[in-house]
């Protein structure tokens, strides 16, 4: 990885998503479950199966249950509900919390949507009544988590890791890595390489490249 | 739904290795300004029904489009900016001369930004430590001694000493040479740091 690259850090577990920040966006692009609350005319393409056709000028009928992206509920969405209404996806309805409090380990976030607390997070703009029962799970399960990934991190060294990290969601993968980078990162200044001026990761890609390009 | 395009420039970017410049997708982004432009009209030509010919049932569909907008210029501008933080980034990494192969990654204007961020770097840094200046993309890390060891990777021919003795850089020599002269080839993968 480059050292000198910083890219823009998710906000999605805070207030806000950060405007630039790439994961914010791919979270944002998951999908969750919609009721319109009015008819919406000539965007029937969307939802053939659905739309209204021709005399309603291809609307989609309201009352209809779509799948939408996060970015596109949040920018409809209003307290007042004029245009739709947002369910909770399953994951973070009462079944599912029940199962994160009797055992928070054995899910695989990964599965359940990459982005689970920060998906999780942004649900809570939408008003909800369980919104106190939501941000309560998501805390608790990741307590529940937290010490087997800071564990895992930081007794794993020069090997596999995707066992240990392939059910874990994408924020805790991210702290797992910043684990494996304080582990590495000390094992070198304990071997006595923390002086060591090393070759620049990129410099040693694109060098690499560089014969094919001449041939062009 | 609008703004596949457009995820698809931020997904092209996610998934690169973290810190490699990707080429710049010229086509991509210029078909994401066309769904922006085609989304705009659209809507004018709603908000002017919805106005004059009592169409406030399109108002819903009109904030709709007004989302996917917004959505599209967001992307298009988180793309723009990572690209200039990893740019940004190669200054530091392979010094103020770039390979080749990267130019060919990058569009005129971000070239254009390069240069003048190395412009901007190089008149910070001559304005620091009295008369010469001090270049503060060299020891990265701490020093230990003036003097190292190196070793050769490849063959790079002669290289001047600051006494004006001259060394023959040939794969697999090893030298023991000034700090300050070597980091650069040794971030270019050139020279080898051999610790004792």
């Amino acid at each position: 990885m480059s050292e000198a690259y910083f890219r823009v850090e998710s906000g999605a577990l805070g207030p806000e998503e950060n405007f630039l920040s790439l994961d914010d966006i791919l979270m944002s692009h998951e999908k969750l479950p919609v009721r319109t609350e009015i008819p919406m005319p000539r965007l029937g393409t969307f939802f053939l199966d659905r739309s209204g056709g021709a005399e309603t000028d291809n609307a989609i009928p309201q009352g209809s249950k779509l799948e939408l992206p996060l970015w596109l509920a949040k920018g409809l969405f209003d307290n007042k509900r004029r245009i739709l209404s947002v369910e909770l996806p399953k994951i973070y309805q009462e079944g599912w919390r029940t199962v994160f409090s009797a055992d928070a380990n054995v899910v695989d976030l990964h599965k359940m949507g990459p982005h689970f607390y920060g998906f999780g997070s942004q649900l809570l703009h939408f008003d909800s009544p369980e919104n106190t029962d939501i941000s309560q799970s998501l805390l608790q399960t990741f307590v529940g988590r937290f010490r087997r990934i800071m564990d895992s991190s930081q007794n794993a060294y020069n090997e596999d890791t995707s066992a240990l990290v392939a059910r874990l969601d994408e924020m805790e993968r991210g702290l797992f890595q910043t684990g494996q980078k304080g582990l590495n990162d000390f094992q070198c200044w304990e071997k006595g390489q923390a002086s060591q001026i090393t070759a620049s990761n990129l410099v040693q890609n694109y060098t690499k490249r560089k014969f094919t390009d001449m041939e062009d | 739904m609008f703004c596949e395009r457009a995820m698809e420039l931020v997904r092209e970017l996610h998934r690169v290795d973290q810190g490699r410049l990707p080429a710049f997708n010229e086509d991509g982004l210029r078909q994401v300004l066309e769904e922006m432009k085609a989304l705009y009209e659209q809507n004018q030509s709603d908000v002017n029904e919805a106005k004059s010919g009592g169409r406030s049932d399109l108002i819903p569909t009109i904030k709709f489009r007004h989302c996917s907008l917004l959505r599209n210029q967001r992307c298009t501008v988180a793309y723009l900016y990572d690209r200039l933080l990893r740019i940004r980034a190669l200054r530091w990494e392979c010094g103020s001369v770039l390979p080749s192969a990267l130019r060919f990654h990058m569009s005129a204007e971000e070239m254009e930004w390069f240069n003048h961020y190395k412009k901007s770097l190089a008149t910070y840094m001559r304005s620091l430590g009295g008369d010469e200046g001090l270049d503060i993309t060299q020891d990265m890390k701490p020093p230990k001694s003036l003097y190292i060891e190196v070793r050769c990777l490849k063959d790079y021919g002669e290289f001047e000493v600051d006494d004006g003795t001259s060394v023959l850089l040939k794969k697999n020599s090893q030298h023991f040479l000034p700090r300050w002269k070597c980091e650069q080839l040794i971030r270019q993968g050139i020279l080898e740091h051999v610790l004792s």
